[in-house]
């Protein structure tokens, strides 16, 4: 395989580190001079610099026989820019994105460049999973496959409260995946018993995360 | 007339937007420095607003700011901010997410100019007219002849 990664900060450069100590061939093209210039030392031949949303830089890192493209640049502008062009211009069959401001999503999505991650997301996800005031976490959205896994806190007194799992009334197209009880999760079997205070982690057709949470939240 | 809304008030946009307002069409400008505020009124004998022209401070890729000066209106979106990703991103957003009839991106590199002119989007490329101005001035055969 062989890996373009546009953007020598933080990301790019831990990502180019590992995706080598992975065997996989990488080129990291990086636009600040200093930065290139310490990153020149430690990796040689990977490191290109240059403005990596100019047609003739990644024609120049390979980009034509990628992979996989990666931007990880801190512009969302240049990394939607770069991702189009390595999609639309050279047929590279996989790109990731970097989201910088979660407010940017919006456009990425718009012209589909899928996926894109956004660290402050992935850290905002991480704060509701450890803050447990939120009824339901969503952990996982596969948009293409129509899959949604999500968390949800087993309330006292709910619906699903002392049942099996395979009493429970999940709508069509939902199922219980995992329990997580006493700090640690396990996979139920179908006589396993929910009670208050679990968690229970659902995976669901999108749509159906109010029907299936209607079943855990306690009785109003 | 038309209603404009100039994305990027620089010594392009600012021109563009005053002989727009002049010729009697509707101009919205939106940058993030208040500063090209006062290139517009620079040597005018009224202000930008007297003389009929909005303006918004916001940064370019905000879809508030793009709301607030005006482009859900817009007949005309010209994209000439200094930066070319900047430009060619908010051409974008204008043609997919608002629909805005007329579309026109400064584009500063011409590779770039070309291609997304290919994909449908109208680029205008600075940089191949200065390379034409002085290939005639030096009068050069044309390129390729």
């Amino acid at each position: 395989m062989y890996a373009v990664v546009i953007g020598g900060g933080k990301v790019g450069l831990n990502l180019t580190r590992e995706l080598l100590a992975k065997g996989t061939e990488v080129t990291l093209i990086e636009s600040r001079r200093d930065r290139y210039l310490r990153m020149d030392d430690e990796l040689g031949f990977v490191v290109q610099y240059g403005d990596g949303t100019e047609l003739w830089v990644l024609e120049r890192a390979g980009i034509q026989r990628a992979d996989l493209v990666v931007a990880v640049t801190g512009d969302d502008e240049d990394n939607i820019l770069i991702c189009q062009i390595a999609r639309d211009k050279y047929q590279v069959g996989r790109f990731i994105a970097r989201v910088n401001n979660p407010r940017n999503r919006q456009y990425f999505e718009l012209l589909d460049i899928r996926p894109a991650f956004s660290a402050t997301d992935l850290i905002l996800r991480l704060i509701e999973h450890e803050v447990p005031d939120y009824g339901l976490v969503h952990l996982l959205d596969l948009p293409e496959e129509q899959l949604e896994v999500i968390e949800i806190v087993v309330c006292d007194g709910c619906r699903a409260d002392g049942l099996e799992v395979q009493q429970l009334e999940l709508p069509e197209g939902s199922i219980v995946i995992s329990v997580l009880r006493d700090e640690s999760g396990f996979v139920p079997k179908g006589d396993t018993v929910i009670n208050a205070g679990d968690e229970v982690l659902v995976c669901l057709d999108p749509g159906l995360e109010g029907e299936v949470t209607a079943l855990f939240e306690a009785a109003k | 007339m038309a209603f404009v809304l100039i994305v990027g008030s620089g010594r392009v946009g600012s021109a563009v937007a005053r002989d727009l307002l002049a010729a009697g069409h509707e101009v919205s400008v939106l940058d993030g420095d208040p500063l090209s505020h006062e290139r517009l009124d620079a040597g005018q004998d009224s202000t930008w607003e007297g003389a009929g022209g909005r303006f918004t401070i916001g940064q370019a890729i905000e879809r508030d700011a793009l709301v607030e000066a005006g482009i859900e209106d817009a007949d005309v979106f010209i994209a000439s901010t200094t930066g070319d990703n900047t430009n060619l991103a908010i051409a974008q957003i204008a043609q997919k997410m608002f629909n805005v009839p007329r579309v026109l991106v400064r584009v500063m590199d011409p590779a770039r100019a070309q291609w997304y002119s290919a994909q449908g989007l109208e680029t205008i490329c600075p940089t191949s007219y200065a390379v034409e101005m002085f290939e005639k001035a030096l009068e050069l055969p044309a390129a390729g002849a």
